[in-house]
């Protein structure tokens, strides 16, 4: 005995020191913050390239996002049945190319990629100032060029103020001479301003990026200018006259070669799905940079890709749940139905919120003990009754679903989220309770394990619990720890307390 | 306001706790393996039986299967009284008492008329598990129902009160009286609303009652004054209780004793974690009572030995005396 309990203690105070202790050496020489920070949007970019094959074999060829944008890549994920994949690295871009020898039908291929703006505005290195070739330009557009840049040139004093009014003159739209220029040209605007600038001895290439819209579906790439101006690189933006990169602008690529070819293939079309979604920064920046450095991080839950981390986030806060569960009944003295029930409840609440949660949890299971209530008399086999509960479970579910999205209250949609086992086994084991103990003990074990659940679900729904539980997944080790040591707890229960409250006469 | 006790005085107390008597007093004393002897009631008939000796309520039948139902229907058509109970039930949950006949119906204790169909529907519940421990499948058995020592008459309402004796290693260690009230329907357990007296190990006397965790000085529906209680044949019923630890090889047990007009102390059942009430109807706690316990077993291995000590110890005048140089 004496020896078990010893065993534990040893075991559990390892298990308790050990995780702290790895929290607090990630905390301290890794520089992992111990609190949640500033939360930083993180864009998951998906693009889609789809096309209609013509004849021969295929190939698909993508230029993947810059480095050196100003953006860091979390993850990327090819998606391309069937097709031979590849990525082509030169010195200084990156290209994915997908390779087929015979695609029959009309065929998406995916890039996607997780993003995130690093706040540093980082001009590349070693861009050629040279000047684009123009097209060969006719007499009267040579003259048009020459009369309209000079007009401008007047007007400014520097090549800044060139480039503003040239970009306002195009963006005004009521411009004879720019009309009389691009009815000549039969060119893009984008297109007629390089030339312009190219023309005013300007040097410039283009700018292919997104504009990063949340919940956006079928976006395309953007086009945008970059200009040499007294002595910088300066992105324009024709479509408003802007100067300056935009914001929430995803730059793809820097220059103007071709961002996708498809060979033997027509029709092909690029688009873009922009989901954003909010992460603690300074971890994520930590965790990306010293992934290399130590290997411990590169065994972190950052390791997988972001979906699967989203799962974890919800699995590594079950442990917490757990230790709720095991304190209540074990140090407080509640009674709840079933150990774990509690847990499955909070975790229905996180989907539903709170008291949505609870109202529904509450409305469903009384009219399903109510509806079982009648089929207890009729002398079922407790299998069927069982099977017939969840029916009508599911049927309630449908009704309150129905009702409530007629009435436009969008949030007992929810109902959903309940597991409808969960719900029909509570039913089942609260009927029998009543019929075996009363509505007493029903109450009891009824509002305990909703108390558990509940407690439950504020401690799994805390933002600083929520941080270290994934940035720190080391303290389920101490939460272990803890837990072991419950079990071999031997003092009084708080209801106890009450329970043996007679006893005080003695004393 | 809920009046509470503070932690401090239970401890001085010796009150066990559900903690405790898990860890300290269950896990250490009952191998698991031996469950089974206690948790299934045919097993626990079997060896008291075949081991022991000690006499039980005899078996009338078994139903393992939905279809001997209806034999077993026919079977039963001339026993004027019968218990039926899940085999692996606990807690009083799922006891079906008929003690008489009117014509082809059956009469509960509480004077309620049922008919077959109504027994034909508690043995499919029995046997889908209902009453039983993780709501496993059971069977269902029946027995012969006892009819009760008269000189206990007052003390029950509508139900055969037990003695539920704890044991450790032969040494009867506290002892109550349950004894079944309006509320309880006819079942003696106490967290159903049974009345607990608390007997005096030396004399069977009665020297407290409770009901749901509140002292009580008589019974609420009979009105019987329970602090005169003497429970007859009390060196029979601790000699029997004190038997189960070696046949069943579970050192901590809880014996169900009930007390036939014709056949005296006859063992009802045993229990592998008895409940801890039985400490507020007896005013003590068991911690303290366990230290001697296991200065008792150490001292002696005779079973007589062991008894006649604990009666010494723990007897009623013993425990006033400790009592008061608490206060
Ligand atoms: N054969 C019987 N005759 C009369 N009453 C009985 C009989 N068996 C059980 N009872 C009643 O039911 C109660 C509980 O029975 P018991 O066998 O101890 O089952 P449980 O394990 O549920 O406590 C007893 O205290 C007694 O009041
Ligand atoms: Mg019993």
């Amino acid at each position: 005995m004496v020896a078990s309990r010893t065993q534990i203690g040893i075991i559990a105070g390892g298990l308790i020191l050990f995780g702290l202790g790895l929290t607090l050496y990630k905390s301290i020489s890794l520089g992992l913050p111990l609190l949640p920070e500033k939360y930083q949007d993180v864009w998951t970019v998906e693009s889609k390239i789809s096309f209609y094959p013509t004849d021969g074999p295929a190939e698909v060829s993508l230029s993947l996002p810059e480095n050196d944008n100003g953006w860091v890549i979390l993850n990327e994920n090819f998606a391309s049945s069937g097709f031979g994949f590849t990525v082509a690295t030169t010195e200084d871009s990156r290209a994915a190319l997908w390779t087929k020898q015979t695609v029959s039908d009309f065929t998406t291929v995916y890039y996607k990629t997780q993003v995130y703006d690093q706040d540093a505005v980082r001009t590349p290195q070693n861009l050629s100032e040279e000047l684009a070739d123009l097209p060969r330009l006719s007499d009267t557009q040579r003259k048009a060029f020459d009369l309209f840049v000079k007009q401008l040139r007047e007007k400014s004093t520097s090549d800044t103020g060139f480039v503003v009014l040239l970009l306002q003159e195009f963006a005004s739209g009521n411009n004879q001479d720019v009309e009389f220029i691009l009815s000549d040209l039969h060119e893009s605007r984008v297109n007629a301003i390089r030339y312009l600038l190219t023309f005013a001895g300007i040097p410039s290439h283009l700018l292919r990026g997104i504009q990063l819209e949340d919940g956006r579906r079928r976006q395309v790439l953007s086009t945008l200018l970059e200009a040499f101006i007294d002595g910088h690189w300066v992105a324009l933006n024709p479509a408003d006259a802007s100067v300056g990169m935009p914001g929430n602008f995803y730059l793809w690529k820097r220059g103007d070669d071709a961002v996708l070819t498809v060979l033997g293939g027509e029709k092909s079309s690029l688009e873009f799905a922009l989901v954003k979604n909010s992460v603690p920064i300074r971890t994520v920046v930590s965790m990306e940079q010293r992934s290399e450095e130590f290997a411990l991080l590169d065994f972190s839950i950052y390791a997988l890709p972001v979906e699967q981390q989203g799962i974890f986030k919800g699995l590594l806060l079950i442990p917490v749940a757990a230790l709720v569960v095991v304190f209540m009944r074990v140090v407080v003295g509640l009674s709840t139905s079933g150990t774990f029930m509690p847990i499955l409840i909070a975790l229905a609440l996180i989907q539903t919120t709170l008291l949505v949660g609870l109202a529904i949890f509450l409305v469903v299971v009384g009219a399903g003990l109510w509806i079982r209530s009648y089929l207890s008399h009729m002398n079922l086999l407790l299998v069927s009754r069982v099977a017939s509960v969840v029916i009508v479970v599911i049927l309630l579910m449908a009704a309150i679903a129905i009702v409530s999205y007629k009435l436009g209250i969008d949030q007992a949609l929810t109902v959903t989220f309940f597991p409808t086992i969960i719900l029909a086994w509570t039913i089942e084991r609260m009927s029998i309770l009543w019929e075996e103990e009363g509505g007493h003990e029903v109450f009891i074990q009824g509002g305990g394990s909703l108390l558990v659940a509940v407690l439950a679900y504020l401690v799994m729904s805390n933002r600083f619990i929520e941080h270290l539980t994934f940035n720190f997944p080391e303290l389920l080790l101490t939460l272990l720890g803890v837990i072991l040591l419950l079990g071999k707890y031997t003092g009084y229960r708080l209801s106890e307390l009450y329970r043996f409250r007679e006893m005080k006469k003695l004393a | 306001m809920i009046h509470l006790v503070s932690p401090k005085t239970l401890r001085s107390l010796g009150i066990v706790g559900m903690n405790q008597r898990n860890i300290s007093f269950i896990g250490k004393n009952n191998q698991r393996k031996n469950y089974r002897l206690v948790d299934d009631k045919l097993l626990t008939k079997q060896i008291a039986i075949d081991k022991g000796g000690i006499p039980v309520p005899e078996l009338y039948g078994v139903v393992s299967y939905l279809f001997e139902i209806e034999s077993f229907l026919k079977k039963i058509r001339h026993r004027q009284s019968f218990v039926i109970k899940p085999v692996q039930g606990s807690g009083g949950k799922g006891i079906l008492v008929v003690t008489g006949r009117d014509g082809d119906k059956y009469i509960k204790s509480s004077g309620a008329r049922i008919d077959d169909s109504d027994i034909r529907h508690h043995i499919t519940n029995t046997l889908a598990g209902l009453y039983s421990l993780g709501g496993r499948t059971d069977k269902a058995m029946v027995e012969g129902l006892i009819d009760f020592d008269p000189a206990l008459k007052a003390y029950s309402y509508e139900g055969v009160p037990d003695i539920r004796v704890i044991v450790f290693q032969g040494v009867p260690l506290m002892a109550m009286m349950r004894c079944a009230t309006h509320k309880s329907d006819g079942k003696a357990n106490l967290h159903q609303g049974a009345v607990g007296v608390g007997l005096d190990i030396a004399t069977g006397k009665s020297v407290c009652a409770v009901q749901n965790g509140v002292v009580v000085t008589e019974h609420p529906d009979t009105g019987a004054v329970l602090t005169t209680l003497q429970v007859p044949d009390w060196d029979k019923i601790l000699e029997l209780a004190a038997s189960c630890n070696a046949m069943t090889g579970l050192g901590y047990i809880g014996a169900d004793v009930v007390l036939d007009r014709q056949f005296g102390p006859m063992l009802l059942e045993l229990n592998a974690r008895p409940g801890l009430a039985i400490q507020v109807a007896n005013q003590a706690g068991l911690r303290h009572r366990m230290v001697i316990a296991q200065a008792i077993v150490a001292s002696t291995d005779d079973p007589a030995e062991r008894i006649s000590l604990a009666k010494q110890r723990f007897g009623a005048l013993v425990a006033a005396a400790t009592t008061t140089s608490f206060g």
